[in-house]
C-alpha cells in the first residue's frame, strides 16, 4: 500500500508530547519525520520516565511517540549545524516546533527566517498558551492547561475537588488539531502553491475539546458547573448517565429512559420519573436507587437484560480484559517494532484505516543522532 | 484563502464524533452539507445538555453543527436516492456512522458510491470496527471510555473507575477522521483517486493511551494503579498531582522534589533523598507535601514559584478562566445567529492560519434549509 503522505518531509524540532505526537500520525500517514535534536541530551522526553519504567535507557513515553521517526542530532547555537539544519529545511515541506516564545528568533528558525529559505513551507508551531497576553511565558504543561481550563471540574462527584484527567489529553489534542491544520494547510499547497503558518496552542485546544459544557455555560447564564452527587460521569447530564458497581465489578449506563430501564431491570421504583427533565432534574435521586439496585446482581446479568432492549451500556474493564476479549484481538491494536540495534517493543498502532489496510510500521524509536550521516550524505552533499 | 475552500463534503453522520469532523473541515473552508432525514434531522439534534435548547435543536447539535447547511432526504426513498446520488457524484467528501450493513441496504456503499464517483474520500466512524462480536454494538462515548481501561487512569486509588466528563471518545476519533481524509485527500491530488477511510470510537481511545499503553505491554503487563490522594496520572513521579492549600487548590506539574522542597523551605526528608524513590514512594511523599501545602494560600506558594519557573499553576472553575485576561486575549469565543435571528455565543476552531483565528458566525441549520438552493446548485431536481 501507497500511503497517502509518502514524499512528504517533516522536519520536527519539537519535544515531548504535544508537537511530536503530532509529526508520529504524519510519518504514520506515510511523511517521513527528521527529528532535530540537540546533540547529548536530545528531546527531553527522553528521560522523562513513566514509573520508573527504563525501555533500552530511555523513557517508555519517548518510545510510544517517537516512533517510525529519524534522529538528527545538530546544536542549532553552532553556525555550522544550524547551516546543515537549513539545508534540510530547503527541502522539507513541514516544520514543527514547540518552543516558547521568542526561542525561534534566538536559534534562528523563526517563521520570518525559515521563509526566506523555503517560501512553500507549512511551518507549524505549537505553544501552551498562545503568544500574547499574561501566559505567554507559562510552562504548557498538560496538568497545567487542564488545571486553568476548568476541565478538572467536570469530572468525578460533587464534592471531590478538582479531578484531572490521569492522560495528557490536552497534550494529545493540540497535537491532532496541529496535524489538522498541516494537512488541510499541505492540501493548499498542493492546489495553490503557497506556503502556510500553523499556530495551535494547549488552551485553545483545551477550550475546543470542552466546546459543549462552555457552550453551555455562556448560555445557561453562567451558573457553576455542579457534578452529580454520586456515579457521575458527565456535569451536564442526567441519569442515568454514569458507572455503577454491581455485584462482582462496575458497568456504565449512557442516555436512556428511566422507566424503560427500571422495567427492564426489574426496579420499581425508577417508575416514577415519566419525564426526561425529571431525569437530569432528579438524577441524584435516581442515580442512588439505581446505584442500590445494580449492586444486587453482576454485571453480565445484567448486561443479558439491557444488551438486548439496544439500552446503551457496557462492562467496566481493564486491559486484561479487554485484550482477553475476541473483538479487541481482531483489531490487531498491538504492532513490534524495531530500533536498529535489536532492542524489539510492543506498541498501538495508528488507529486510521485507509482502504481496508490499517497503517503499521515496524520501525521503533530512533537513537539520538543515528540517522546523521545518512541525512548528510542525502542533503548535504549535492 | 482557507485551505479547503472549493471541498464539498456530505454528512450523513450524526452525534458527535463525525459532526465534529465536519465542523473542522467545515472550519477549514470546506462546505459541510448535512444529509438529514426529513422534519426530525439528525437524532443528534435531540440529545441535550441540562435540557437546553436554542430552536428546536439542542444546545449541543448547535455547537457541533455551526457553519453546515442541511438537506433534508428520505434514502428510503428512490426518488430522494437518486437525487442524493447526483449530489455524490459532485462531492468530494462523505461521512457516516451507521451501523455496519446500514449503508449496503440503502445502497451507499462504498463500492456502490466509488462507482458513481471514483474520486470521493468515503469516512466511516463506527463504534468497535466493521466486523467482530461487537461490530453492531453501540458504540457511546462512555460505553467506550468504560471497556477501553481509560476510566481507570483518572481519580484516586480508592475512587471507583471515573470517567472523564466530556465526549472524549467521540472527539478524539473526529480528530482522527479528519486526519486520515485530509491525507487522502492530498493523496488524490497526486492519483486522481479517492479512499476509503475508518476510524473507530475504540481504537480511537486506545490511541489516546497509546503512552500508558506502551508501558503496560512491555512491563509485565501490570495495570495502572492511581495515587492515593490529588492523583493526576497514574504513571507519573511525586510530586505531580493536585493539592489542596489554605484557600483554594495548586496543580504541580514535573518538577524536581528537591528544588520543590528547597522553594517551599522545607526539609527533604532523608528517605525521599533519592530520586529513584520519587514513583515508587509517592504516596508518602504525596501526603507529607499536602500537609504543607495546606498552610499556605495558593497565591502565595505561586508568588514563590512562578518566579523560580515551576510547573504549576491555581485551579479555575468556568467562572474564573472564562473572565480571566489570559482567556479574553485568546479572543476564542464568538457569535453565531440562527436563520431565525437567535444568537448563540460559543468557541471558535482552535486552528490560527497565517496570523489570523479562524471565525464564522453561521449557525448550525434547520433540517432541509438549504433543500431548494443546493437542488439548484447541483442540478439535482
Amino acid at each position: 500500500m501507497i500511503k497517502p503522505l509518502e514524499g512528504i518531509l517533516v522536519v520536527d524540532f519539537s519535544q515531548y508530547l504535544s508537537g511530536p505526537s503530532a509529526s508520529l500520525r504524519l510519518a504514520d500517514l506515510g511523511a517521513r519525520v527528521i527529528k532535530i535534536e540537540k546533540p547529548e541530551s536530545g528531546d527531553l522526553c527522553r528521560n522523562l520516565y513513566f514509573s520508573n519504567l527504563v525501555m533500552d535507557n530511555e523513557s517508555s513515553m519517548f518510545h510510544a511517540i517517537n516512533r517510525n521517526k529519524e534522529s538528527y542530532a545538530a546544536d542549532l547555537k553552532k553556525t555550522k549545524d544550524r547551516q546543515n539544519v537549513y539545508n534540510i529545511i530547503k527541502k522539507a515541506d513541514v516544520l514543527i516546533h514547540n518552543f516558547r516564545p521568542n526561542v525561534v528568533e534566538r536559534l534562528g528558525i523563526d517563521y520570518e527566517k525559515i521563509k526566506l529559505i523555503n517560501p512553500t513551507i507549512v511551518y507549524a508551531e505549537l505553544t501552551g498558551y498562545g503568544k500574547e497576553g499574561v501566559w505567554k511565558n507559562k510552562p504548557g504543561l498538560d496538568l497545567l492547561i487542564q488545571s486553568l481550563s476548568g476541565l478538572t471540574q467536570l469530572n468525578g462527584n460533587d464534592g471531590m475537588g478538582p479531578v484531572p484527567i490521569g492522560l495528557a489529553v490536552v497534550d494529545i489534542l493540540s497535537g491532532i488539531h496541529l496535524s489538522q491544520g498541516i494537512l488541510a494547510c499541505l492540501y493548499r499547497r498542493l492546489t495553490q502553491g503557497t506556503g502556510a503558518r500553523v499556530e495551535v496552542s494547549m488552551l485553545e485546544s483545551a477550550i475546543e475539546y470542552q466546546f459543549e459544557s462552555i457552550t453551555c455555560f455562556f448560555t445557561d447564564g453562567g451558573q457553576p458547573t455542579i457534578r452529580p452527587q454520586s456515579n457521575s460521569a458527565h456535569a451536564y447530564l442526567g441519569a442515568p448517565y454514569g458507572i455503577y458497581p454491581t455485584k462482582d465489578g462496575f458497568m456504565a449506563l449512557a442516555m436512556g429512559s428511566i422507566p424503560f430501564i427500571g422495567k427492564l431491570i426489574g426496579c420499581k421504583f425508577l417508575k416514577k420519573y415519566k419525564t426526561a427533565t425529571s431525569w437530569y432534574d432528579q438524577r441524584d435521586e435516581i442515580k442512588n436507587i439505581l446505584a442500590t439496585h445494580l449492586k444486587t446482581k453482576t454485571t453480565s446479568a445484567w448486561l443479558s437484560v439491557l444488551e438486548p432492549a439496544d439500552v446503551w451500556c457496557a462492562k467496566v474493564m481493564n486491559w486484561k480484559e479487554l485484550f482477553d476479549e475476541e473483538a479487541f484481538k481482531i483489531l490487531n491494536m498491538i504492532q513490534k517494532v524495531n530500533r536498529t540495534n535489536g532492542y524489539k517493543y510492543e506498541t498501538t498502532r495508528c488507529p486510521i484505516q485507509i482502504n481496508g489496510t490499517w497503517l503499521t510500521s515496524t520501525t521503533g524509536s530512533p537513537i539520538l543522532g543515528e540517522h546523521n550521516k545518512k541525512i548528510e550524505n542525502e542533503f548535504l552533499q549535492s | 484563502m482557507l485551505p479547503l475552500k472549493g471541498i464539498t463534503v456530505l454528512e450523513f453522520a450524526q452525534f458527535m464524533a463525525g459532526p465534529s469532523a465536519g465542523l473542522k473541515m467545515a472550519d477549514l473552508g470546506a462546505r459541510v452539507i448535512k444529509i438529514e432525514r426529513p422534519k426530525t434531522g439528525e437524532a443528534g439534534r435531540q440529545i441535550a445538555l441540562k435540557d437546553i435548547y436554542i430552536d428546536e435543536s439542542s444546545m449541543v447539535f448547535h455547537t457541533a453543527n455551526r457553519n453546515k447547511q442541511s438537506y433534508a432526504a428520505n434514502l428510503k426513498s428512490s426518488e430522494d436516492l437518486e437525487k442524493i446520488k447526483k449530489l455524490i457524484a459532485q462531492a468530494d467528501v462523505m461521512t457516516h456512522n451507521f451501523r455496519p450493513g446500514v449503508m449496503e441496504k440503502i445502497g451507499l456503499d462504498y463500492k456502490t458510491v466509488s462507482a458513481i464517483n471514483p474520486k470521493i474520500i468515503y469516512g466511516v466512524v463506527s463504534g468497535y470496527g466493521n466486523v467482530g462480536p461487537w461490530a453492531k454494538k453501540p458504540g457511546q462515548d462512555l460505553l467506550i471510555q468504560s471497556l477501553s481501561g481509560f476510566v481507570n487512569l483518572t481519580g484516586n486509588k480508592n475512587d471507583q473507575p471515573i470517567a472523564s466528563g466530556l465526549a472524549t471518545s467521540d472527539i478524539f476519533t473526529g480528530g482522527h477522521l479528519v486526519q486520515g481524509i485530509l491525507a487522502a485527500l492530498i493523496q488524490r491530488n497526486n492519483t486522481g483517486k479517492g479512499a476509503k477511510i475508518e476510524v473507530s470510537l475504540l481504537e480511537s481511545t486506545l490511541d489516546i493511551q497509546f503512552e500508558v499503553l506502551t508501558s503496560y505491554l512491555n512491563n509485565g503487563n501490570v495495570l495502572p494503579f492511581r495515587a492515593d490522594q490529588g492523583n493526576s496520572h497514574a504513571y507519573l513521579d511525586a510530586p505531580y498531582g493536585v493539592y489542596q492549600t489554605k484557600d483554594r487548590y495548586i496543580s504541580v506539574a514535573l518538577t524536581p522534589l528537591d528544588e520543590l522542597f528547597s522553594a517551599m523551605k522545607i526539609k527533604l526528608p532523608d528517605e525521599f533523598e533519592d530520586k529513584s524513590v520519587w514513583y515508587e514512594k509517592r504516596n508518602d511523599i504525596m501526603s507529607y507535601l499536602a500537609k504543607e501545602f495546606v498552610k499556605e494560600t495558593t497565591a502565595y506558594w505561586l508568588s514563590i514559584f512562578e518566579p523560580l519557573d515551576f510547573k504549576v499553576s491555581d485551579v479555575y472553575n468556568y467562572h474564573e478562566f472564562l473572565n480571566h485576561e489570559g482567556y479574553k486575549v485568546l479572543k476564542m469565543d464568538q457569535e453565531v445567529i440562527t436563520s431565525d435571528g437567535i444568537p448563540m455565543k460559543t468557541t471558535r476552531c482552535p486552528i490560527r492560519l497565517d496570523g489570523e483565528r479562524i471565525l464564522n458566525s453561521k449557525s448550525a441549520p434547520k433540517v432541509g434549509e438549504n433543500n431548494a438552493i443546493i437542488d439548484r446548485e447541483f442540478n439535482l431536481s
